[in-house]
């Protein structure tokens, strides 16, 4: 199953590899990875998406916890959650019929052109992975050019909280 | 007043009572080494190669639970420290490995002798740290030790640039340390152990499979205690020998590959088993699909991430071995409840029939000399008491076999990473931390060769070490497996060039013997025992054809042994 583990750790230069090194050494995927610091700038968050069996994920969940920076962490997968991923797709537009079909379906997915050139549209579009996924998709009759994607992250619904 | 940082240093091993620092000088760590000139607490032991150092330290630790400490200079020195590094994470051994590197200016630039240590150790230490300033030192070699030693203790390495050792701050040692990253659980949740000790009770053919946590976390009194207040057989994994005594009618012996039939019988039949400090490692377990088919299984360990790992647990206890185990006592104490003893006395007359096929029989009529017999004399004449390191092969799993364990700490060998070169270092660690003890080194003429070199140092200090080398001029497990699973094409693992051991021990200034024939075993021990002030070789010319049993396949159940 797909699980996004969202972790608190210290905000030291070897934080990040430990947890990448961990993932490679043991041989578990990692889909996306995304990480900056917290309000507190001591702590970085870091979001990962992947997947296992239960059994792996537990396997995961404990040997990040036994990383000596690891702070604290949470699988978003086992709370109410919202999933956010931000996409910049730069598309070819080579007529204004195919700059107002862009226009178009920018709004209906809630998305924003936020760069024009003679030939190019960016656009810039927030929302879960598989949102993303179909806005690429219904783009297929246009070159694109470019997608660049931040990477999932999320925060859990409700009471719930991954802080100190 | 300021101290420079390699005074720090040097102060800091002082306050952590490091009475031994294992070392190899160069460029980076000369300020330390100048240090440490200028002092007389923590003695430093010169080894001839980087490696040593971390074994010696391994063997120190061991043997006394108290953590190793080592010095290295950056590059060459660092990278040889790796093997040994990664072999004390195995084992979990807990060790403070301290590097030197190159200044902070230069790092990244491909300076002389400059390697990413903290790059290269990471995936074989349970933390490392990089200090960029002085000012942070003492605390970050607080924390080095504090890592190491709680928890499932292991190695820690702390690097340190060579400008930070001539900069200067005021020197103050924290008295504790708190990390909000790392808080290791110490006392079992009292529910499990409740849970725990009602299974345990309710066992008609149980099994107590205790490892190397045992030792680690001191808690062979209260293992003994527990085993003894059930009645239950107990078997030790090769890294928790001695933790129960092997003498005792309770103990089946070692369980594994080359562990004993009743051992693994027992394993393989059990309804309950009592998993303490052991990891269910593929050595043990044989093939996992076949693992202990009926047990119901609680798991005792430090280590939440070992638990269900390789083998779900019905009852995992996640806390320090003794704290749990005498909780349990105290359960156990406190209720009426004990084992039916009906079905426990028809499992102990399985057990003892399972005992009568007598595994570990060899041919005592032969003219050659075998590696079981040696080690068997070598256990009557040091009454079982003698502190034991081995390498690893053939030798090893005969002595984890023979040389029948009574207390733990006494056994020092290389387990999970299984690194030939380990045992005469390790003895050196282990006769530096116990002067009047009687250490003995048990090797193959191919271990041997990995740090021979050290045979210098063990002169250099006046270590009587007794060196057992079961010469069979095979890489003798190598042997066995192509035996076994190749037809016999012996691929490489004939021992071709051999040294004269005996001229080589004398060129180190120590004494030699060799020993050909059965009759000249006993005497040849003894003489060398006596020599209390000498480090003696014994090379021992043993039966080439002589294999380890008995013996799970790769692949095999722990029910389908290979016997003799
Ligand atoms: C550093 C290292 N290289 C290779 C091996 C693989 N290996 C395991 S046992 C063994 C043979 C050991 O031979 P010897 O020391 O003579 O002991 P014997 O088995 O004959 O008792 C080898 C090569 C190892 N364990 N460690």
């Amino acid at each position: 199953m797909r699980h996004i583990i969202s972790i608190l750790m210290e905000n030291e230069s070897g934080a990040l590899s430990r947890v990448a090194g961990l993932f490679s050494a043991r041989g578990y995927n990692i889909e996306s990875l995304t990480v900056a610091p917290t309000e507190d700038p001591t702590l970085s968050r870091l979001t990962l998406v992947t997947r296992g069996s239960d059994q792996v994920i537990e396997q995961i969940t404990k040997q990040l916890n036994k990383l000596v920076d690891v702070v604290k962490l949470l699988d978003l997968t086992e709370h109410r959650h919202i999933e956010r991923e931000m996409m910049l797709i730069k598309l070819k537009v080579q007529d204004a019929d195919q700059r107002a079909e862009v226009m178009r379906m920018a709004e209906i997915f809630r998305g924003h052109i936020i760069d024009v050139s003679a030939a190019t549209y960016v656009v810039e579009l927030t929302g879960d992975s598989e949102k993303l996924d179909a806005f690429v998709e219904s783009m297929g009759h246009f070159e694109v050019i470019e997608v660049v994607r931040s990477g999932v992250m999320g925060i859990a619904r409700g009471d719930v909280a991954l802080k100190l | 007043m300021e101290l420079t940082g390699a005074e720090i240093f040097v102060r800091c091993l002082q306050e952590e009572n490091v009475d031994t620092l294992f070392g190899y000088p160069g460029g980076s760590v000369l300020h330390i080494y100048d240090a440490l000139y200028r002092q007389d607490k923590v003695e430093h032991i010169l080894v001839r190669h980087e490696q040593a150092a971390v074994h010696a330290a391994e063997g120190y630790a061991k043997s006394t639970g108290r953590p190793g400490a080592v010095l290295v200079t950056s590059g060459p020195g660092a990278t040889n420290a790796v093997t040994g590094i990664a072999d004390a994470y195995m084992d979990s051994v807990p060790l403070v490995v301290f590097s030197g590197q190159v200044p902070t200016s230069l790092i990244g630039n491909d300076a002389f002798q400059e390697v990413d240590t903290v790059g290269i150790t990471r995936p074989c230490v349970k933390h490392n740290f990089l200090v960029k300033d002085v000012k942070d030192l003492a605390t970050t070699i607080k924390k080095a030790f504090y890592v190491a030693t709680t928890g499932r203790p292991g190695p820690v390495v702390v690097d340190i640039p060579k400008d930070i050792t001539a900069d200067k701050c005021e020197f103050h040692y924290p008295r504790s340390i708190k990390m909000r990253s790392y808080n290791p659980t110490v006392k079992g949740h009292p529910g499990q152990i409740r849970r725990a000790v009602d299974l345990m009770l309710s066992a008609h053919q149980p099994v107590i499979y205790s490892g190397g946590g045992v030792i680690l976390s001191n808690a062979s009194k209260s293992l003994t205690e527990l085993t003894r207040l059930l009645n239950y057989p107990i078997t030790n994994t090769l890294m928790g020998l001695g933790a129960y005594p092997s003498s005792d009618r309770q103990f089946m012996g070692m369980l594994g590959m080359h562990g004993t039939y009743e051992a693994n019988m027992a394993m393989h039949h059990a309804d309950v088993l009592i998993a303490i400090g052991a990891r269910f490692d593929d050595r043990v377990t044989g093939n996992i699909e076949k693992f202990c088919p009926n047990a119901r299984i609680v798991h005792v360990d430090v280590d939440p991430a070992s638990i269900s790992k390789n083998v779900k647990v019905d009852v995992p206890i996640v806390g320090q071995v003794d704290s749990v185990l005498k909780a349990m006592i105290k359960e156990i104490k406190a209720g009426e409840r004990r084992p039916d003893p009906e079905p426990l006395e028809n499992w102990w007359k399985q057990i003892d029939e399972w005992r009568s096929m007598d595994c570990l029989k060899y041919d005592r009529d032969s003219e050659l000399i075998k590696p079981q017999y040696v080690l068997e004399t070598l256990h009557r004449l040091t009454k079982g008491d003698a502190f034991v390191t081995s390498d690893v092969g053939q030798h090893q799993m005969w002595a984890a076999q023979f040389y029948g364990f009574d207390k733990p700490n006494r056994w020092i060998n290389s387990g999970g990473l299984g690194t030939m070169g380990f045992g005469l270092p390790a003895a050196i660690g282990t006769q530096l931390a116990h002067r009047d003890e009687t250490v003995v080194c048990v090797t193959g003429e191919a271990s041997i060769q990995m740090c021979i070199q050290e045979l210098s140092t063990a002169l250099q200090y006046h270590l009587p070490i007794k060196v057992v080398a079961l010469n069979n001029r095979y890489m003798g497990m190598v042997r066995q497996w192509q035996e076994f699973f190749y037809q016999g094409r012996y691929a490489m693992s004939y021992m071709d060039a051999l040294p004269d051991f005996v001229q080589l021990a004398e060129a180190y200034g120590h004494v030699g013997m060799r020993i050909e024939s059965p009759g000249d075993v006993e005497g040849a021990l003894k003489e060398a025992l006596d020599m209390k002030d000498r480090l003696v070789f014994m090379d021992f010319i043993t039966d080439q054809s002589e294999n380890v049993y008995p013996m799970i396949p790769a692949g095999a159940g722990q029910n389908e042994m290979i016997l003799l």
